[in-house]
C-alpha cells in the first residue's frame, strides 16, 4: 500500500490537493481538500444587502455570473420581486455565454493535456508520464482546435460582455432583471459570435470529446461514484419557470428522477475545518468557526453538503440525466460527453431568448430594498447546484451561506463516514505510475473542480498551531 | 522597433475592434525577431485568487492565446496552463529561479493571504512537506526582474482582504521588500495585464502614479473620461439604474476611481458597466471594495458651511472641483482625485498617499463642520479650498 499526495493539481481553478491510497495499481482510497481559505460568507455579512449579488461574484472568477445570479435570486426572493420577461432572458443568455466560456476552456485547456501532448514548449512542457494514445497526427489536430477554443471562449466573454458590461465580473444582473437594454445592434452581434461558437461546438468541440472516448473507453468504467444526481434546475423561461433544465433528484443511478425539495439540503463540518455546533446542519442557522485543534479528522475547508442525508453529485451530467437527455451511464468520459451535448442544448435555447427579446419592453423592475427580509437563491450553474442564503435585519445582511456545486462534488466525508461523491469516484481508478498518477487527475477534472468557490467561511481569531493537512 | 513615446501613443489610442495588444503584437514580433528583446519567462503565482485575472489574461483575442503563449512570453509557470502537476510542477519554479534568476517576471495574482504565516493559503506540497503562498512569494520576488500585482488583490488586498478579512489578506507590495508594480481591476482588464508586459518586455518599467500602477491606463478618473458627464455637468441624474443620465447620485464611483473603462471599454471594447447602465463600482481604486462601498448609495454629502449640500448643487458651483465633493474615502482621493490634481499642480502622481491611514470622511466633515461652526460663513469656495489644502498639507 502507498499513499501519494498532489499539490498542486494543474489545470483546474486552484488550489486542490488530492491525497491516494494505492494497492496493486488500483486507488482504494482517497481524500480530496480545499488548501485555500478567504471566508466570503463573513465578508458578505453586515453589508448593503444591493451589494451582495455584485459583490458575491467575487467569490469566484470563472463562473461569477452563477454567484451573480444567486444572490439576485435570493434577494428577489427575499423581497418578493419578480424579474421581467426581458430581464430572465438577458441573464439567461449572460450565464449561457459563461457556459461557453467555461466548457470550451474546461475541455481544452484544462482536460485535453491529460489524454494529448501539446507543443514542445512551456507550459506544455515538462510532460506528465503517462498513456498517450492518441496518434500524433490527431493530436496536432485536437492542438489546432485548442487554440481555436481559446479564441471562442474569449469570444463567448465578448458575447457575454454585450449583455453584462464585462467578464469576468458581469455588472448588469441586480434583483428586478438586468440593467442592459437590448437592441438591434446587441442582437445582431451576439447572433455573429453565437453562430461562431455553434460551428464549433458541433464540428470540432463534439467530435474531438468522441476522438477523446474512441481511444480512452475505459474511462466510460472509470470514476462511477455514487449515481446520486441533484439539480435545482437552470435557464428559466420568460415566465421565470424552469422549462428547458428542471429540478430534480436522483438516487442510485435510477431513471426515475424525483421532486427536489429545499428543505433537505443540509451542511455539516465533520471534516471540515469549523467548529460544530449540535444538531444545526440548516443554511439558514450554520455558523462556520475554525477548530483545527480540535478535530484531528478534519481535513478540508470544503464542508459536506448532504441532500436528504446523502452525498450528490452535481453538474451536467446531473442535469442531462434528470431530464432524461442523456442516458448513457455516469463515468468520467459520460461526464465529458454530457457537458458537450447540453452546452449544444444550450446554444440553441440562446437563438429561442435572442428571438423573444421585445425591445420595447423594461428589462428591469424597480424595487425598495425592505429592513427585514430572508431569501434563499437556488439554481443550477455550469459546475451544478448552486445556493445563496441571506437573512436582512436592519437594512443589513445580517447572515448569509452560500453552497456550491464544487461543494458537493468535492466535499470531505461526513458524519456516517461515506466520501464525497469525487472521493468516490476515485475509487477503483487504476495507476500505472506513482510518479505520474496521470489517472487521478483525469477523474478529478472530468468533475470540472472550482475551489475558489468551494471554500468560503471561518470566522474567530482561534490559533492554527496545530494544523495539518 | 517603437519609440516608447510612439508605444505609449499606442495604448492610449482605442478604437474600437482594435485590441491594445493587436496593434502592439507586431512590433513585439519584429523586436523579437531583431533580437532586441527575448521572450522573457514567465511565473504566473496564483494566491488567494478567485482566478478572474487568469481569466481576463485568457481573454486576451489580439494577441490570441496561442500568441501569447508561444510568440510574446515563455509561459513557465501558470498552473491553469501547465501539463504537468505535483512535484514536477514545483520543479519548474525552482528550475526558473535559479536558472533565470533577474530575467523571469513574476506574475501574482490574488491577495496574500498572511494568517497563521500564510497557512491559509497551501499551493504546493514536496516530499509531505506544505508550501504557503506568502513563502513561495517571497522566496521569488527578490530574484525576478519585476513584480507584477495584477488586479485588485494582488495589488492592494482587493476583495479578498474585504472586512472582516477572514483570511488576514493583503497585497503584494505589503509584504515583499521591492517595487512591485500593480495593475489593479476587478478582474483586470486584458489589456491593462498585456500592455503592462509588453512595456516592461519592450521599454523596461511605465511611468506609474503614487499607487504603482501604470498612468497610461490609470492616469485619468472615470468620471474625466465618462461619456455620461455631459449629464453631471448638466445636472440630470438618474434615480435607478438602467436609467438615462448620471449615475452620481445613485452611487457611481468614476468620480474616484482611476482607469480607462470609458475609453478602452471591456471585452473587445464592446461595453461597459455605466454604458450598460449599472454605476462604476470602483473596481479599480485601492480602496476597492469596502471604500466604494455600498455600491448604490450616493457618496457622502459634503458639509458645507451653510448647511448640508447635496453635491449636485456643489457640482454647479464648483465646476470642474466637483470630484472633491464626491470623494468617499476622501483624503487619498482628494489627494490622487482631479480635486487634489489642482490643488497641489499636478503633483499628486509623484506624492504617497496616506489616505488609507486615516478616517478621511470624518475629517473632512468634521473639520468642514467646524469652520462653519466658527465662522458662519456662507458657503464659500475658497474657505473650502483652503481648508482643503491645509488638511492635505496636515497629512502629508
Amino acid at each position: 500500500m502507498v499513499r501519494k499526495k498532489i499539490l498542486p493539481l494543474t489545470r483546474l481553478h486552484e488550489p486542490l490537493q488530492v491525497e491516494v491510497e494505492v494497492n496493486n495499481g488500483v486507488v482504494t482510497d482517497a481524500w480530496v481538500s480545499g488548501t485555500l481559505f478567504r471566508g466570503f460568507e463573513l465578508m458578505l455579512e453586515n453589508r448593503d444587502p444591493r451589494d451582495t449579488c455584485i459583490y458575491a461574484q467575487r467569490i469566484c472568477g470563472i463562473c461569477s455570473t452563477a454567484h451573480a445570479m444567486a444572490g439576485a435570486l435570493a434577494l428577489e426572493k427575499a423581497y418578493n420581486l419578480e424579474p421581467t420577461p426581458n430581464g430572465v432572458l438577458i441573464r439567461n443568455l449572460i450565464v449561457a455565454s459563461d457556459f461557453i466560456q467555461n466548457n470550451l476552456r474546461h475541455f481544452y485547456i484544462l482536460s485535453l493535456p491529460d489524454y494529448a501532448r501539446g507543443p514542445d514548449t512551456p507550459p506544455f512542457r515538462p510532460l506528465l508520464k503517462g498513456d498517450y494514445k492518441i496518434p500524433e497526427s490527431k493530436e496536432k489536430k485536437l492542438y489546432e482546435n485548442y487554440w481555436e477554443a481559446a479564441i471562442l471562449s474569449a469570444k463567448a466573454h465578448q458575447l457575454l460582455a454585450l449583455w453584462g458590461a464585462k467578464a469576468p465580473h458581469q455588472q448588469t444582473i441586480i434583483p428586478g432583471g438586468v440593467t442592459e437594454k437590448p437592441n438591434a445592434n446587441k442582437i445582431n452581434m451576439s447572433l455573429a459570435i453565437l453562430k461562431k461558437v455553434d460551428k464549433f461546438v458541433t464540428e470540432k468541440y463534439l467530435p474531438d470529446v468522441y476522438t477523446v472516448a474512441e481511444y480512452y473507453p475505459e474511462y466510460y468504467q472509470i470514476g462511477k461514484s455514487y449515481g446520486n444526481l441533484l439539480s435545482f434546475g437552470i435557464f428559466p423561461n420568460e415566465k421565470n419557470k424552469f422549462e428547458d433544465f428542471q429540478a430534480g433528484v436522483i438516487t442510485n443511478f435510477s431513471t426515475q428522477p424525483v421532486k427536489f425539495d429545499p428543505q433537505l439540503i443540509s451542511e455539516e463540518v465533520t471534516s471540515s475545518w469549523y467548529e460544530e455546533v449540535e444538531g444545526v446542519t440548516d443554511p439558514w442557522q450554520e455558523k462556520t468557526e475554525p477548530a483545527f485543534d480540535k478535530k484531528p479528522e478534519a481535513y478540508s475547508w470544503v464542508k459536506t453538503p448532504r441532500y436528504d442525508t446523502k452525498p450528490f453529485e452535481s453538474g451536467p451530467l446531473a442535469r442531462m440525466w434528470i431530464n432524461g437527455k442523456y442516458r448513457r451511464g455516469i463515468s468520467t468520459m459520460d461526464r465529458h460527453i454530457a457537458r458537450v451535448l447540453e452546452l449544444k442544448e444550450i446554444i440553441n435555447l440562446m437563438y429561442t431568448w435572442l428571438e423573444k427579446l421585445n425591445l420595447n419592453q423594461p428589462t428591469l423592475n424597480k424595487y425598495e430594498p425592505q429592513p427585514q427580509a430572508q431569501g434563499a437563491g437556488l439554481i443550477d450553474t455550469m459546475r451544478g447546484a448552486l445556493g445563496h442564503w441571506v437573512k436582512i435585519e436592519k437594512g443589513r445582511t445580517s447572515h448569509y451561506q452560500v453552497i456550491t456545486p464544487s461543494a458537493w462534488n468535492f466535499a470531505p466525508r461526513g458524519k456516517d463516514k461515506l466520501r464525497g461523491p469525487v472521493e468516490e469516484a476515485l475509487i477503483g481508478t487504476p495507476v500505472d505510475n506513482l510518479d505520474s498518477l496521470i489517472e487521478v487527475g483525469r477523474v478529478i477534472r472530468a468533475f470540472d473542480p472550482c475551489f475558489s468557490c468551494a471554500v468560503h467561511a471561518v470566522q474567530g481569531g482561534k490559533s492554527l498551531r496545530k494544523f495539518k493537512i | 522597433m517603437l519609440s516608447r513615446r510612439e508605444f505609449l501613443k499606442l495604448c492610449m489610442q482605442t478604437t474600437a475592434g482594435i485590441t491594445l495588444a493587436g496593434l502592439l503584437r507586431p512590433n513585439i514580433l519584429s523586436a523579437l525577431a531583431q533580437g532586441e528583446i527575448t521572450r522573457p519567462p514567465v511565473i504566473w503565482l496564483e494566491l488567494g485568487s478567485c482566478t478572474g485575472e487568469s481569466i481576463s489574461l485568457d481573454n486576451t483575442q489580439d494577441p490570441d492565446l496561442k500568441q501569447l503563449l508561444l510568440e510574446m512570453v515563455e509561459m513557465r509557470y501558470h498552473w491553469l496552463f501547465n501539463a504537468t502537476f505535483g512535484e514536477p510542477a514545483l520543479d519548474i519554479i525552482e528550475k526558473t529561479a535559479r536558472e533565470d534568476e533577474g530575467k523571469f517576471i513574476l506574475v501574482v495574482e490574488g491577495s496574500v493571504v498572511t494568517r497563521e504565516e500564510g497557512r491559509y493559503n497551501i499551493i504546493g506540497a514536496r516530499n509531505n512537506r506544505l508550501i504557503t503562498g506568502i513563502e513561495t512569494l517571497k522566496e521569488l520576488a527578490p530574484k525576478a526582474k519585476y513584480v507584477v500585482a495584477v488586479g485588485a488583490c494582488a495589488a492592494f488586498g482587493g476583495p479578498g482582504a474585504a472586512y472582516p478579512n477572514p483570511s488576514h489578506a493583503v497585497g503584494v507590495q505589503d509584504v515583499v521588500k521591492r517595487k512591485v508594480i500593480n495593475v489593479p481591476g476587478c478582474p483586470s482588464h486584458t489589456e491593462w495585464i498585456i500592455g503592462t508586459l509588453a512595456h516592461l518586455v519592450m521599454y523596461g518599467e511605465p511611468e506609474l502614479n503614487n499607487y504603482n500602477c501604470p498612468t497610461l491606463f490609470f492616469g485619468k478618473t472615470i468620471h474625466e473620461l465618462c461619456h455620461r458627464r455631459v449629464h453631471f455637468e448638466n445636472g440630470n441624474f438618474a434615480s435607478y439604474p438602467g436609467e438615462e443620465g448620471c449615475f452620481y447620485k445613485i452611487g457611481c464611483k468614476g468620480p474616484v476611481t482611476y482607469a480607462d473603462c470609458p475609453t478602452r471599454q471591456w471585452n473587445n471594447h464592446v461595453n461597459w458597466p455605466i454604458e450598460a447602465g449599472i454605476p462604476c463600482i470602483g473596481c479599480a481604486s485601492p480602496h476597492f471594495p469596502d471604500g466604494m462601498m455600498p455600491y448604490f448609495e450616493h457618496l457622502p454629502d459634503i458639509y458645507l458651511p451653510g448647511g448640508k449640500k447635496r453635491v449636485e448643487k456643489i457640482g454647479a458651483t464648483l465646476g470642474g472641483l466637483s470630484a472633491l465633493g464626491i470623494t468617499t474615502h476622501a483624503l487619498g482621493s482628494v489627494i490622487s482625485g482631479r480635486m487634489g490634481k489642482n490643488l497641489i499642480k499636478g503633483t499628486q502622481l509623484k506624492e504617497p498617499s496616506p489616505g488609507e491611514k486615516v478616517k478621511p470622511q470624518e475629517i473632512i466633515i468634521n473639520k468642514l463642520d467646524k469652520i462653519n461652526q466658527e465662522t458662519k460663513e456662507e458657503f464659500d469656495q475658497e474657505v473650502i479650498l483652503n481648508k482643503l489644502e491645509e488638511i492635505i498639507t496636515e497629512q502629508k
